[in-house]
């Protein structure tokens, strides 16, 4: 009888299983993004301490899981970035790879997630093709695309009256497609485009086109262009009076980081999109401030974006209950609803678009600022419905 | 009303000014990079490099010492022009007798880590410099707007590049210096301290890249590439004028930025290269440049 017993509870034990016999689930992330060139502030090491911060905040311990992050540069180059890639999944057993700024190599980078059965959380790049042309089942493309950006700078301010646009448009595909994604926006709020001046890539010096621009009567002169090159034509614009003047400057890729680089006197009036802004709520706020601390900056979106990315990919995992089929994973994603502390109300599209609200904002003027990172006032928002481009068919992959 | 390729006259007089002001970045650059290399025989690829530490410098100045633009367009280029010197002593002296591919290796080696270390501590986005209280503002002359900095900028290059040329061609101490080019052991034989006059032309030459570093700042974004992208139309520059010549510099300078400022209103896309093409024609019809000497 009491051995029975015995064996009765040693064959109970083992169905139900104690916690600490249970088999972890070790999940390995990679953050991949610029931490040298152009994109180094707006992601780069930010977007590894945003990951950490998800990882501390998802309890991923107490759950049974076991994160492990390692991270690299990518130097904007495909090449590089997709042997990076290529060696995570192959020789260093990754499971979903992070951030990856530049349409390029996020591009490249998905190919070889799908043919690995990884996951890509893209946060850092703009172009819709992730979710489009080249959308891939193992793609999530979480933070903004370039359509979101225009939708939201191009309509607002043509809608605000800005009917005349005239365009400075970086002299490469990205610049392009910036351009085009924003005249059909504006065209179809009933804007009208005046003109446009194809900028060599990289320029210091504005001064022959903006005044081309302030010659051609428009009301609002849009900036195809990013980074450096945006910094510097707005601070020429100020500078040649066009501001001052009535003229509008939209900046159609523009982060926190560089408003802080231009100041808030240069700057001031100038109307972008984000998905993120560190001032927006308490949780904002918060977190921020947390960030801060740790990285001596505010967040950017991007970085922002690389948060709640990865704790949405770490509740997924949990959920399916490992990391290593990639697919299944980006499938649970999109069945899920998060409700995160940064972007509000997140769900995840069948074609890999995550959908969440947009804002637009405006550039306080050095007396509504109150610090060096005290740079917006939110204007409006927009709701991610409206922001995003709708889902192609094909693409649809909870249909496949 | 008179026409040029229907660019109304107004447009291309301001296109014009823009050029010059442009050709007046150009011009200074050039004309210490043709000082180095005319009196050195180093190819200075750290010029570029040295002009974003000019700017970086002012910026520090303003930042850390509450040291405004004014007091900064004099103690930039002293500080880059004592750091040259510290180069000069340590580094490029010992490559004097040997072909100038190793100034140039060097040199070059020097601008990257010079970038990388203030990109590791600065970041990349940049820094803000406002453009100082009694230049802000501008005139507007009818057919264009011209802000008041930009004009200064003209007129404090054309004051230091006229200086410098005159300095080196007219005065008692360019004339020794030429003389240490073209025979440094004979100079040396008359009681001319010779490694000192080369290692102060070195420290001049970079201290007129910081000097430009710090008109650019208030204009151009402060950023760890701003030399970059500027020094290699800048070597074109110089190419052009004729490698060492101080006025071949300085005049292609300027009539450089006038020809790019054009091609921006009647081929904006071809603005970045035009130079190039004009170098490119230059060497194959005049090897030694517009102003050079045959060697």
């Amino acid at each position: 009888m009491i051995r029975k017993l015995a064996i009765c509870s040693v064959a109970w034990a083992a169905m139900t299983g104690s916690p600490a016999l249970a088999q972890e689930i070790a999940v390995k992330l990679g953050v991949l993004n610029d931490r040298s060139g152009i994109y180094a502030d707006l992601s780069g090491e930010g977007s590894v301490v945003a990951a950490r911060m998800a990882v501390e905040d998802f309890k991923a311990a107490d759950k049974g899981m076991k994160v492990e992050i390692i991270s690299a540069d990518h130097q904007n180059k495909p090449d590089i970035g997709s042997n990076i890639a290529r060696q995570w999944y192959d020789v260093d057993g990754v499971n979903a790879i992070l951030d990856v700024p530049t349409s390029s190599v996020a591009l490249a980078v998905a190919d070889i997630t799908t043919e690995k059965n990884g996951v890509l959380i893209d946060s850092g790049a703009g172009s819709t093709s992730l979710t489009r042309e080249q959308c891939r089942p193992t793609t999530v493309h979480w933070t903004y695309d370039t359509a979101a950006l225009a939708t939201g700078t191009g309509a607002a301010m043509t809608k605000a009256g800005g009917k005349k646009w005239f365009f400075l448009t970086a002299d490469y595909a990205f610049g392009h497609s910036l351009e085009e994604n924003t005249i059909r926006v504006v065209e179809n709020s009933g804007g009208e485009v005046v003109g446009k001046v194809n900028v060599p890539f990289p320029a210091q010096d504005f001064s022959s086109f903006l005044l081309q621009a302030q010659g051609s009567g428009a009301d609002v002169i849009g900036l195809a262009n990013a980074g450096g090159d945006t910094v510097n034509a707005i601070k020429q614009a100020s500078e040649f009076g066009i501001t001052q003047a009535g003229q509008k400057m939209a900046a159609l890729l523009f982060f926190v980081t560089d408003v802080h680089a231009l100041g808030a006197e240069t700057a001031q009036g100038l109307s972008l999109t984000e998905a993120f802004y560190w001032d927006q709520n308490d949780d904002t706020r918060a977190w921020s401030k947390r960030f801060m601390d740790i990285h001596g900056a505010q967040p950017t979106m991007v970085q922002a974006g690389v948060y709640s990315g990865t704790m949405a990919y770490l509740a997924a995992v949990e959920a399916v209950g490992s990391a290593d089929d990639g697919k299944a994973v980006v499938a649970k994603m999109k069945e899920m609803e998060f409700n995160d502390p940064l972007f509000g109300k997140v769900t995840v599209r069948g074609d890999g678009r995550a959908i969440h609200d947009m804002y637009l904002f405006e550039v306080k003027s050095p007396d509504q600022s109150e610090g060096e990172w005290d740079l917006y006032n939110q204007i409006s928002s927009i709701t991610g419905d409206e922001a995003f481009l709708p889902m192609l068919d094909e693409c649809d992959f909870t249909k496949m | 009303m008179f026409e040029l390729l229907g660019v109304p006259p107004q447009v291309l007089l301001g296109q014009l000014l823009l050029g010059l002001i442009n050709g007046s970045f150009y011009a200074v650059l050039s004309l210490g990079l043709a000082v180095i290399f005319g009196l050195l025989n180093i190819i200075n690829f750290a010029h570029g490099a040295l002009y974003m530490a000019g700017a970086f410098a002012a910026w520090m100045l303003l930042h850390y010492l509450g040291i405004g633009y004014w007091p900064a367009l004099i103690l930039a280029p002293l500080i880059v022009g004592a750091f040259g010197i510290v180069l000069e002593r340590t580094m490029l002296s010992r490559l004097y007798h040997l072909d100038h591919l190793y100034g140039l290796l060097l040199t070059f080696g020097l601008a990257l880590i010079i970038q990388g270390l203030f990109r590791n501590y600065y970041g990349i986005s940049g820094l803000p410099y406002q453009i100082p209280d009694l230049l802000s503002g501008g005139h507007n002359l009818g057919f264009m707007f011209l802000p008041n900095y930009r004009a200064w900028v003209v007129a404090a290059s054309v004051l230091v590049c006229f200086g410098t040329w005159f300095m080196i061609e007219k005065t008692r101490l360019g004339a020794y210096l030429r003389a240490a080019t073209e025979n440094p052991i004979l100079v040396g034989a008359f009681g001319v301290n010779v490694p000192l006059m080369i290692m102060l032309t070195y420290g001049f030459g970079v201290a007129l890249a910081g000097f430009a570093g710090v008109l650019a700042a208030p204009i151009y974004s402060v950023n760890p590439t701003m030399g970059e992208q500027l020094i290699i139309v800048v070597f074109a520059v110089v190419v052009i004028g004729g490698m060492g010549s101080i006025m071949g510099a300085i005049v292609t300078g300027y009539m450089l930025g006038l020809i790019e400022g054009l091609t921006r209103v009647f081929y904006p896309e071809g603005s970045a290269v035009v130079i190039f093409v004009i170098m490119a024609i230059v060497l194959m019809i005049k090897p030694e440049g517009l102003f050079g000497r045959p060697a």
